[in-house]
């Protein structure tokens, strides 16, 4: 199990297929392909933003990652502090998967459904400490007191239940509740998406922060563009289950060299009443991931598609060091990003 | 003074709610009511009857009420007073335990057929399938059958007839409780099955049970009042509802309060559990739906 120094967690051909089953049998039809032979890594500390459409398999690529949900294929290594290794997480057995959970965590896009209504926020934010034996009784209520403030909020909102809190707190308590192990890897599952835009920045502000005071590596996903861009050191873009494109923030925002990527990126307003918009308008749906189209998964709706596309998928190769995509003429079309403030 | 106020208003748990909420339900109030007092007669059962119970003065046999006899003797001469009050134990025991029996199994096993889901949930379901098959009084009134005559026996028919509805409404509900992403943050920082069970999708479950468990006590008693009507369940001389009913089917004409009595009880019992079971609903159901948000 090999891993470049400095990368806590590395993914080399992530899948997960989920069957399709019909009929009085349940006789498996089909596959969806979600996560389609994923590759990335993380280098520690830094965070890596995941932008798609809406059921691309963003969510299901991250709770794979945590083994929320079992992978299909692939290797998940990930440079473990507790057992000192590097460690595949699509492997391991299921006492080590409790061990590496206190290193690895998630936060939920919905602050309503991810805070059960029947506990009080010192007993949510808590349960990691009592689930890993880590604290318990005064102890316990003084790391979520100290939680609670690092996140922003008071210590005496521990006796409170969660409907008592607004959209923006919630997502506070469920990133304290993240945080109460001292993970290394959090995993942020488009933590602002359901919150209001002005809260939205607030919480972007509070990850951002955290993840220096606590040397946290993200793996940020979302579907807003622009906050991934505020966020993200380097950005993934994924489309039907396969990543396309993935770069340095600032290198894929200016220099886009898959066609999906420009198309996506045209779609990001400007706040400036001068500039004329050219969007490009993608023809079409995306495809159905039970049968997705033969060659380039997006030559279908590719303005520069050629007939190799159909023919050939593409790999996912590097050009130029840092910057890798899966098309067969990346190096030679010239697309139009967006400017960086 | 004003600190502790400030506390209690800080410290609303749910269930000072759900108190709120039941005191606007008028109907629910008298039925609570009653069944506190209920409580009371049956505690004080042995200070307050006037007379015992199963004390026999076959002089005074069927004597109407009477200033003796409140309520009048029965063909043996027992006091009716004495063995209704001492009769609201029983009928409170049978539903206390029968419901205790019942929605403990029902969750339970609910909870693991939806949580699990799969082989397991084919399994209990079709077996509650099964039981609610049949109409569940027959099949008590079976069980008991075999069992034998006796109280004890009419409770476990009661409870093995029971327990059904509640793991269907409980299964339907962790089905949905189980998707929330709770669950999953819970399965994320490592916690065990069971606790997800019990500390995560138990306590959003629960609303429907509760009413269902207050319906089900007023079911019970009236189920059990007919068994021992049909002699299977409590046997004399203890002094059970159904079966003063029983004892009086024979003397409906020339004593009626022999029938009146016990039937009056059973229908106010039944009724008080029916009111604050409805409250009860009408209390926990806007929340059940926002409960899980």
């Amino acid at each position: 199990m090999t891993i470049q120094d400095g990368v806590l967690l590395s993914v080399k051909g992530l899948k997960k297929y989920f069957p399709v089953r019909r009929g009085v049998f349940r006789r498996i039809v089909g596959w969806v392909k979600a996560v389609d032979d994923v590759d990335l890594f993380i280098p520690e500390g830094e965070t890596l933003g995941l932008v798609g459409e809406s059921g691309c398999g963003k969510s299901t690529c991250g709770r794979t990652i945590l083994r929320l949900i079992e992978p299909t294929a692939g290797e998940i290594l990930f440079r473990s502090q507790r057992l000192g290794q590097v460690v595949d997480i699509a492997k391991v057995g299921k006492n080590e998967l409790k061990l590496l959970r206190r290193e690895m965590q998630i936060i939920f896009q919905d602050p309503y459904s991810s805070l059960n209504p029947r506990m009080t926020v010192g007993d949510i934010i808590g349960e990691p400490l009592i689930v890993h034996q880590v604290a318990r009784g005064k102890e316990k209520e003084n790391r979520v007191k100290e939680l609670l403030e690092a996140v922003g909020l008071k210590p005496e909102h521990m006796q409170r239940y969660p409907h008592e809190f607004s959209g923006g707190q919630r997502q506070r308590i469920g990133i304290a509740r993240a945080l109460a192990l001292d993970p290394q890897l959090i995993i942020c599952d488009e933590p602002v998406s359901a919150l209001d835009v002005s809260i939205q920045a607030q919480v972007l502000n509070l990850l951002e922060g955290l993840q220096e005071e606590f040397h946290l590596t993200y793996l940020f996903i979302a579907h807003d563009l622009s906050v991934v861009k505020h966020i993200s050191d380097r950005v993934a873009v994924m489309y039907l289950g396969k990543i396309v494109e993935l770069a340095e923030t600032e290198e894929l925002f200016t220099h886009p060299i898959h066609p999906y990527t420009e198309a996506l990126l045209s779609a990001v307003p400007v706040p400036d009443p001068d500039y004329k918009s050219e969007r490009i308008i993608l023809q079409g749906d995306v495809p159905s991931p039970v049968n997705p189209p033969s060659g380039c998964y997006f030559h279908p709706r590719c303005p520069y598609a050629k007939p190799v596309c159909s023919e050939e998928p593409p790999t996912f190769q590097d050009y130029d060091g840092k910057h890798f995509a899966a098309c067969h003429f990346a190096g030679e079309l010239s697309l139009r990003g967006v400017k960086m403030k | 003074m004003h600190d502790l106020v400030t506390k209690i208003i800080e410290s609303r748990l749910p269930s000072t709610e759900v108190f709120r909420g039941l005191r606007k339900h008028r109907l629910a109030l008298i039925g609570a009511g009653i069944i506190l007092v209920l409580i009371f007669i049956a505690i004080l059962a042995p200070f307050i009857a006037p007379h015992d119970p199963i004390e026999q003065n076959l002089e005074h046999r069927l004597l109407p009420p009477n200033a003796e006899y409140p309520l009048g003797t029965d063909n043996l001469g027992r006091c009716i007073l004495s063995r209704l009050i001492h009769g609201t134990s029983v009928s409170l025991q049978i539903g206390v335990i029968v419901v205790g029996i019942a929605a403990t199994t029902g969750v339970t096993l609910g909870l693991i057929a939806g949580y699990r889901g799969g082989l397991v949930d084919e399994l209990i379901m079709r077996i509650v399938d099964v039981l609610l098959a049949f109409p569940g009084i027959i099949l008590a009134l079976a069980i008991a059958g075999i069992l034998g005559p006796s109280l004890y026996n009419v409770m476990l028919a009661l409870a093995v007839v029971g327990w059904t509805s509640y793991a269907r409404v409980v299964r339907g509900s962790v089905l949905s409780v189980k998707e929330k992403e709770f669950v999953e943050a819970a399965r994320a920082l490592g916690a065990g099955e069971a606790r997800i069970m019990f500390r995560h999708i138990l306590p959003n479950v629960t609303a429907p049970v509760i009413v269902m468990a207050t319906l089900g006590m007023a079911h019970v008693i009236l189920a059990a009042a007919a068994l021992s009507f049909l002699g299977l369940g409590a046997q004399p001389p203890t002094p059970e509802w159904g079966s003063m009913l029983n004892d009086g089917r024979a003397f409906m004409r020339t004593a009626p309060h022999l029938t009146i009595f016990p039937g009056l009880a059973i229908m106010v019992t039944v009724l008080a559990f029916n009111f604050l079971g409805d409250g009860l609903r009408d209390v926990l159901d806007p929340r059940l739906k926002g409960a899980a948000r």
